[in-house]
C-alpha cells in the first residue's frame, strides 16, 4: 500500500511529517496553528496535547514524544477538528496515523484501558466475525482487571434482551481471519521496509 | 542580395563560459549573405552598439541580427541602434542565446552547436525581412473611471486637475463607496465623513468632470486612446434637471421601512431616497421594486396606487415614466476602480467554491454583524446615531467578542488569501468600542497581527495598551445564539486553554472580495482578472497600476484588497499613467500587426470569428464606377495584437502577420531542418 | 422498494430496538430490507483507531458482499457502521494503490459500487409515505434531534446533509407530527467508544447534550446511532442529578413507527432503560385520523389501518 516517494532521504527513517504525507496524503505542513480544532475538540480539557500541539510536534519531527504521549488515544474520532479545519489538514486522519505507527513501533504504547478494549473487540471479529457485547465486556475486564465496573448494569442488559450469551461465528469467519492476517502482513511488509530504507 | 551582420554577446561570462562565441561567429560568418561576423563581451554596451553602427554604415549591411539575451531584453536597444545608423529597425531581429542556449546547458561543444542553428534561423529570417513603419494613432484625451468610491474621486480629481476630461461612472445614487459608509479611519482615527465628503463636493463641482451616478458601463468598444464606450443611466424616476434635492419627497413617501444599504440593514428607507444625507449628487432615486406606485403597477392595477411623492414636489420632478438611457463617450483610456464587498457567512454564496460558516450560524444570530455594519453602529449618521446597541434588543453591549480572518485565510471556505486591512480596522474598532462604553470587554480572536504600514503597528499595539483590548490567538470554532448571549469557543493557542466567551455582541471581520459583476465589466473591457474575481495587473512589481490591455488601468480593492491609503496611492498612480498617456498627441505602436490582400481574400471572415480583440473589420471594394464587387476583410492596425490566430485560419493565405510572414517562418525552419 | 440490508453487530445486541423497529416501519413505508447474507463486523472504532488498512479492510467485505448479491444501495442503520462504510469506499475511491491493496486483501473483486446509506437518509427519501400513512400524528411532542459525529462527519465522506445545519432528522420528525426544538448540542460528540474504556469523559460529554435538550424543552431525544444510544439512555442514570426528570431517548425508526401505529413492543420501546412509558401513552393519547398533511399521491382507504403492503408504495429512491 504504501511505497516511498522518490524524495525520500536515502539514509535514516523519514522525517515525521513525510511518513505522514505517505500514510494519510494530507501535508500537515499546511497547518498554520490557528488551533480552531483544539477550539472545538470535545477532549481538549482532558488531553495534554491538543490537535494543534500534535500537529505542531508533527512539523517538528517529535516523533517519540508523540508516539509515547496518552492524547493521541484519547482522540475520539468525533472530526470536529477535520470538519472544521480551514486549511485542509485533517488532523483527525493524522491522528489516526499516530495511534497506528505507536503500536507498530511499541504494541504496548497505548493505555491500558482503551488498548484492552480495542484489542478484545477486534480479537472477538478475528474469531467470530462479528462482535457480542457481553463476551466483549468479559475479555475486558479481564484484561483490565475492572471486575466490578458495570457489573451492576449487565444484569439489566440481560432482562432488555440486549445481551446475547452466544457468540454467533459467521460463515465467512476464516475469510474474515484471513483478512485479518493479510491486514497484519502489509503493514509489517511495509514498516520492514521503512526500517531498511 | 542581402548583406547581413551578425554580432555574437558573451554577455560577460553567461552565455561565453557555455558558448564558444568566437567559433558561433565565425561559422555563421561562413553563411551565404553574412559579410560581417564577430563576436564581442557586451554587445548592449556603448562600445558593442557602436560596432553595430559602424558595420551598417562601412558595410552598407541590409539586415543585422544580434545573438544575444531574450529580446524582451534588448529588442529595443538593438533596433534604435540599428535606426541609428539608418536602417529601418524592424530589419533587425535577435536570436536568443542565452535563455534558449546557455543558461540551460552545461555541454560546451553541444551548446555552441545550438547557438549556431539558432542565429543560422534568425539569419533566414533577416534575410527575408521587409522595412516596416512604426504605427502611429490619434489619442482622445478624456478618460473614463469607473467607480465613484474614494479611488475613483481621487483618480478622477487628479485627471481633472490635470488637465483632462473626466466622465465618472458610479452605479449606485451616490458617490462615496464604502468609505463614506465608515465612522472613523485608521491610524489617526479621524472622521471619515469629514474628509471624504469635501473630495467629493469638489468631484461634482469640478468644471472637467462629469458626473454619472446611478449609471453602468454596458459596453466598450475600441482601443488604447480611441475608446467608445455605452454607458446605461438607469432610470432614476427623478428629472434631475429639475429636482433641487429639497427633500419632500422623501418625507412623504408611505414605504418608510426598506432595509438600507447604507446603513448595511440596521436601518430603514423610504422607496424614494438619498443613501445618505451628504450623497453626491443630492437627488433621490425611486427604488422601483419597492415603491407603492410601481408595486401597483406591477400588481396590473388601473389606478395609481400611490402618488404622494409626486404631488409633495413642488418642482414637478417626479416622473415616473423614465426609462433607462444609453449615451456614448469617447475616451482614450479608461481606469476600473470598482472596489469591494464582504464575504458573507451565509449558506448562499455568489460563486462556486464559496461556503458559509455553518460553525458561526450561516449569518441567522442577530447579534453576530460584520465589519461595516460595526462602522454603521459607530458612526454620528448611523442608525443609532453613533450609540452603540446591538441589534437584537437595542442594549449596550458590554462585552463584544471580535474575530479575524472569517474568510480570509481560509482554503476551506474557499478563500485564501489575506484580506489586508481586517487587523487595522478590528484595533480601530476596539478603540472606538471602549471610547463609547468605557466599562466594555474587546476580545479580539486573531491569527496574526498583520499592520505593516506607517503608524499601524503602534496604532493596534495602541488598542492593547491604552484601550485595554484582550487579543486571544486562536481562531474561534463555533458561534451560537445561546438565550441572551452569544456563546464563542475558542482557544487561547498561546497559553494552551479553551476559551468560552458568553459575548452579547460578535464582529466578524470578513474578507474582502470583488465586487459582485465584476467579471462580466472586466470581459467587457478585454481585462484578466483572477480565481477570485480581482482584476490582474500587468506586472505585479512594475507595472502594477496597468492591466494587460493597454489604456486600462486599475485602481483600488478591485485589484486586490486595499485599504484607503493604498487606494488612493493607486488611484494618483493610475491618473499619472492617464495623464502620461495623454501628453502625446498621437501614439505608437509596434507594426507587427496582421494585414488582409484584399486582391486574394474571398470575404470568408474566419478571421473575423477567431479574432480574440476584434479588430476585423469589413471593407467593400468597388470598381472605378463605384460597382461593389466584394465585402473583404480588413484589420484595424490600432486594434490588432498581432496574435498571428487570423493567419493561421485564413483558408486562401490572403492574410499576413508583418514581421512574421509565412515567408519568414518557413525560412526559418527550412534553416533549422536542412 | 428492496434494499441491501447491513445490521451490524449492536443490532443483534445493544441495540436490537433500532433493528425491530426499523424492520416494523420498513414495508408500510415501501422499504423491502433483504439483511446481506453472512455479513461481518464493520471494525468499528477499534480497527479505526488502531489499522487504517483494516479500518478499510473490513466494511470493504461487506460492501463486496452486497454487491455480489445484487445491490447497489447498503442500508447501515448505524451511524458508526455507516460512517465506516462510507469512509472505506471514500479511501478506496480516493487512493488507487489502496482500491489494489485492499483487493489483495480481500481475495475478492471490489469495484465499489454499492453506495451506504443511512437511517436519517433513507427515512428522509419517504417523507411523502410517512406523512399520508402517519395514523397517529405525534402532536405536541417536542423532539431533540441529535445526530452526534457519525452521520455528518467528515462532510466528504457524509454528504448527505449539511455538516454544520443539517435538516434531515427535524424533517423525519416533523413528518411525525411532532416538533424538532432548536438545540445547540446536536451536533456534539456524545464520548462514543470511551463507553466502557474512560466512562468519565462520556458522562461529561453525554450530560452536557441531555441537559442542553432538557433546556431547550424537548420532551424525548431522537437518535440515529447505537453509540449514542447506549451512552444517553443505557448510561443516563449516571447523567442525571439528584432530582433531575429522565429524559427518554429514542431511535429515529421509533419514532417514525409510532406515529405509524405500530404498538410499543413491536418497535422495541421496553428495551430502554429509560422508561418510556409516559412517552408511548401520549402518543397513544394523540387522536388517532388521517395523516397530518396528505401526501401528493391518492391515499389507499386501508392505508390507515393497517400497513400497506410494498408493493403499493411507490418507487422513489432510497
Amino acid at each position: 500500500m504504501r511505497t516511498h516517494g522518490t524524495d525520500a532521504p536515502a539514509h535514516g527513517p523519514l522525517s515525521l511529517r513525510a511518513e505522514m504525507k505517505e500514510r494519510t496524503g494530507k501535508n500537515t505542513a499546511r497547518c498554520y496553528q490557528c488551533g480552531k480544532c483544539s477550539a472545538g475538540c470535545p477532549m481538549a480539557g482532558e488531553t495534554r496535547l491538543r490537535p494543534h500541539d500534535v500537529m505542531r510536534l508533527v512539523n517538528q519531527d517529535a516523533r517519540a514524544r508523540l508516539l509515547a504521549d496518552e492524547s493521541i488515544w484519547l482522540c475520539l474520532t468525533c472530526e470536529t477538528c477535520t470538519e472544521r479545519c480551514p486549511n485542509g489538514c485533517d488532523p483527525a486522519r493524522t491522528m489516526d496515523a499516530l495511534r497506528e505507527m505507536a503500536l507498530e513501533a511499541s504494541p504496548g504504547s497505548p493505555p491500558r484501558a482503551l488498548l484492552a478494549f480495542h484489542r478484545a473487540f477486534l480479537d472477538q471479529v478475528r474469531w467470530t466475525g462479528r462482535s457480542f457485547e457481553l463476551g466483549l465486556v468479559a475479555d475486558y475486564k479481564l484484561r483490565t482487571g475492572a471486575l466490578l465496573q458495570d457489573v451492576a448494569t449487565a444484569p439489566g442488559l440481560v432482562a432488555r434482551g440486549k445481551l446475547g450469551f452466544v457468540p454467533h461465528p459467521i460463515d465467512g469467519v476464516k475469510e474474515v481471519r484471513r483478512i485479518f492476517e493479510a491486514c497484519e502482513e502489509a503493514t509489517r511488509a511495509a514498516s520492514g521496509k521503512k526500517e531498511g530504507a | 542580395m542581402a548583406r547581413i551582420g551578425v554580432f555574437v554577446c558573451h554577455c560577460g561570462e553567461n552565455i561565453g563560459r557555455t558558448v564558444d562565441c568566437a567559433r558561433v561567429a565565425g561559422e555563421i560568418g561562413k553563411l551565404p549573405g553574412v559579410v560581417h561576423s564577430v563576436d564581442y563581451k557586451y554587445m548592449c554596451s556603448d562600445p558593442g552598439q557602436a560596432l553595430i553602427k559602424q558595420a551598417i554604415a562601412e558595410k552598407g549591411l541590409t539586415g543585422v541580427v544580434v545573438s544575444a539575451c531574450s529580446p524582451h531584453m534588448h529588442e529595443r536597444t538593438f533596433r534604435r541602434a540599428a535606426g541609428g545608423a539608418g536602417l529601418n529597425p524592424f530589419l533587425c531581429e535577435m536570436a536568443n542565446i542565452r535563455e534558449h542556449c546557455s543558461w540551460i546547458h552545461e555541454d560546451r561543444e553541444a551548446a555552441t552547436d545550438k547557438a549556431i542553428d539558432l542565429a543560422r534561423v534568425i539569419v533566414e529570417k533577416v534575410k527575408r525581412n521587409v522595412p516596416l513603419e512604426t504605427i502611429r494613432i490619434p489619442v482622445e484625451k478624456r478618460a473614463l473611471v469607473i467607480g465613484g468610491g474614494i479611488a475613483g474621486i481621487q483618480a478622477a480629481l487628479d485627471l481633472a486637475d490635470g488637465g483632462a476630461e473626466v466622465v465618472l461612472v458610479e452605479k449606485e445614487p451616490s458617490i462615496g463607496g464604502h468609505m463614506s459608509q465608515l465612522s472613523e479611519t485608521f491610524p489617526t482615527l479621524d472622521c471619515s465623513q469629514c474628509i471624504l465628503t469635501p473630495r467629493m463636493v469638489e468631484v461634482y463641482q469640478h468644471p472637467r468632470i462629469r458626473l454619472m451616478a446611478y449609471c453602468e458601463v454596458d459596453a466598450v468598444e475600441g482601443y488604447i486612446g480611441n475608446f467608445k464606450v455605452t454607458i446605461r443611466q438607469k432610470a432614476r424616476s427623478v428629472d434631475e434637471t429639475k429636482c433641487n434635492g429639497c427633500g419632500a419627497c422623501q418625507k412623504a413617501c408611505v414605504v418608510k421601512n426598506v432595509p438600507s444599504e447604507f446603513d448595511e440593514r440596521l436601518g430603514k428607507r423610504t422607496a424614494i431616497y438619498v443613501p445618505f444625507p451628504q450623497a453626491v449628487p443630492n437627488i433621490p432615486v425611486i427604488d422601483r421594486e419597492h415603491c407603492a406606485y410601481f408595486k401597483g403597477r406591477a400588481r396590473g392595477m388601473k389606478k395609481d396606487a400611490c402618488g404622494k411623492c409626486k404631488e409633495a414636489c413642488a418642482r414637478g420632478a417626479i416622473d415616473f415614466a423614465q426609462e433607462d438611457r444609453f449615451v456614448t463617450e469617447k475616451v482614450g483610456a479608461i481606469v476600473v476602480a470598482t472596489g469591494y464587498e464582504l464575504y458573507s457567512i451565509g449558506k448562499d454564496q455568489p460563486a462556486a467554491g464559496l461556503k458559509g460558516y455553518g460553525e458561526y450560524g450561516y449569518g441567522t444570530v442577530p447579534d453576530v454583524i460584520d465589519g461595516l455594519q460595526f462602522e454603521r453602529l459607530a458612526s454620528a449618521s448611523g442608525p443609532t446615531a453613533g450609540k452603540l446597541l446591538r441589534p437584537s434588543d437595542g442594549k449596550v453591549p458590554k462585552k463584544i467578542v471580535f474575530l479575524q480572518c472569517v474568510g480570509s485565510r481560509d482554503p476551506a471556505k474557499g478563500i485564501d488569501y489575506c484580506s489586508k486591512v481586517c487587523c487595522m480596522y478590528v484595533a480601530k474598532h476596539t478603540m472606538l468600542y471602549r471610547h463609547k462604553v468605557h466599562d466594555g470587554e474587546a476580545t479580539v480572536f486573531y491569527m496574526d497581527v498583520r499592520a505593516a504600514g506607517k503608524g499601524y503597528d503602534e496604532f493596534t499595539r495602541r488598542a492593547v495598551e491604552e484601550d485595554g483590548a484582550v487579543y486571544v490567538r486562536g481562531r474561534v470554532s463555533r458561534v451560537y445564539r445561546d438565550g441572551d448571549v452569544v456563546k464563542v469557543l475558542g482557544f487561547d493557542t498561546l497559553n494552551g486553554t479553551p476559551v468560552e466567551i458568553d459575548a452579547d455582541m460578535v464582529v466578524l471581520a470578513t474578507a474582502m472580495r470583488p465586487r459582485k459583476g465584476i467579471e462580466k465589466l472586466a470581459q467587457t473591457l478585454s481585462v484578466s482578472y483572477d480565481r477570485h474575481g480581482f482584476i490582474n495587473e500587468a506586472h505585479p512589481k512594475l507595472r502594477p497600476v496597468e492591466t494587460n490591455t493597454a489604456g486600462v488601468f486599475v485602481a483600488g480593492a478591485c485589484q486586490a484588497p486595499r485599504d484607503i491609503p493604498d487606494s488612493v496611492a493607486m488611484a494618483s498612480a493610475a491618473a499619472a499613467k492617464v495623464l502620461g498617456l495623454f501628453s502625446n498627441e498621437m501614439l505608437e505602436r509596434e507594426p507587427t500587426v496582421a494585414r488582409v490582400d484584399a486582391a486574394l481574400c474571398a470575404g470568408c471572415f474566419h478571421c473575423e470569428r477567431v479574432c480574440p480583440y476584434g479588430a476585423v473589420e469589413h471593407k467593400e471594394v468597388r470598381d472605378r464606377k463605384g460597382n461593389l464587387l466584394k465585402v473583404v476583410a480588413d484589420v484595424n492596425p490600432g486594434v490588432c495584437q498581432g496574435c498571428g490566430t487570423c493567419q493561421a485560419t485564413c483558408p486562401s493565405k490572403s492574410v499576413e502577420l508583418m514581421g512574421f510572414t509565412d515567408e519568414q517562418i518557413y525560412a526559418e525552419v527550412n534553416a533549422l531542418a536542412l | 422498494m428492496r434494499v441491501g440490508y447491513y445490521p451490524g453487530c449492536s443490532l443483534h445486541g445493544t441495540a436490537r430496538e433500532l433493528d425491530e423497529s426499523l424492520r416494523a416501519v420498513a414495508p408500510p413505508l415501501g422499504l423491502e430490507l433483504v439483511e446481506v447474507n453472512d455479513w461481518s463486523c464493520c471494525g468499528a472504532t477499534s480497527a479505526h483507531a488502531t489499522s487504517h488498512l483494516l479500518s478499510v479492510a473490513l466494511p470493504a467485505r461487506n460492501l463486496a458482499l452486497a454487491e455480489e448479491q445484487g445491490h447497489d444501495q447498503l442500508l447501515a442503520p448505524c451511524a458508526a457502521c455507516y460512517n465506516r462504510l462510507a469512509s472505506a469506499r471514500h479511501a478506496v475511491a480516493c487512493d488507487a494503490a489502496l482500491a489494489e491493496t485492499i483487493e489483495d486483501v480481500l481475495g475478492r473483486p471490489f469495484p465499489s459500487t454499492v453506495a451506504p446509506r443511512n437511517l436519517v437518509e433513507v427515512l428522509r427519501a419517504r417523507l411523502d409515505l410517512l406523512r399520508e400513512r402517519a395514523v397517529r400524528p405525534l402532536t405536541g411532542l417536542k423532539v431533540a434531534c441529535y445526530y452526534g459525529c457519525l452521520l455528518v462527519r467528515p462532510s466528504e465522506v457524509c454528504s448527505f446533509d449539511d455538516p454544520e445545519d443539517p435538516v434531515s432528522m427535524e424533517e423525519v420528525v416533523t413528518a411525525t407530527g411532532a416538533t424538532p426544538v432548536a438545540w445547540r448540542r446536536r451536533l456534539d460528540c456524545c464520548g462514543g467508544a470511551f463507553s466502557v474504556a474512560r466512562t468519565g469523559s462520556v458522562v461529561r460529554l453525554s450530560r452536557a447534550i441531555l441537559d442542553d435538550a432538557r433546556s431547550a424543552g424537548a420532551d424525548a431525544i431522537a437518535v440515529a446511532c447505537p453509540m449514542c444510544h447506549s451512552n444517553l439512555d443505557f448510561r443516563q442514570k449516571a447523567l442525571v442529578r439528584r432530582g433531575e426528570a429522565e429524559l427518554p431517548v429514542l431511535y429515529l425508526s421509533e419514532l417514525v413507527g409510532l406515529a405509524l401505529g405500530l404498538d410499543a413492543e413491536t418497535l422495541g420501546l421496553g428495551r430502554h432503560f429509560v422508561d418510556t412509558k409516559a412517552l408511548v401513552e401520549r402518543a397513544l393519547a394523540s387522536k388517532p385520523g388521517p395523516a397530518a398533511k396528505p401526501g401528493p399521491r391518492p391515499s389507499a382507504p386501508a392505508a390507515a389501518a393497517k400497513p400497506a403492503s410494498p408493493a403499493a408504495a411507490g418507487t422513489e429512491a432510497v
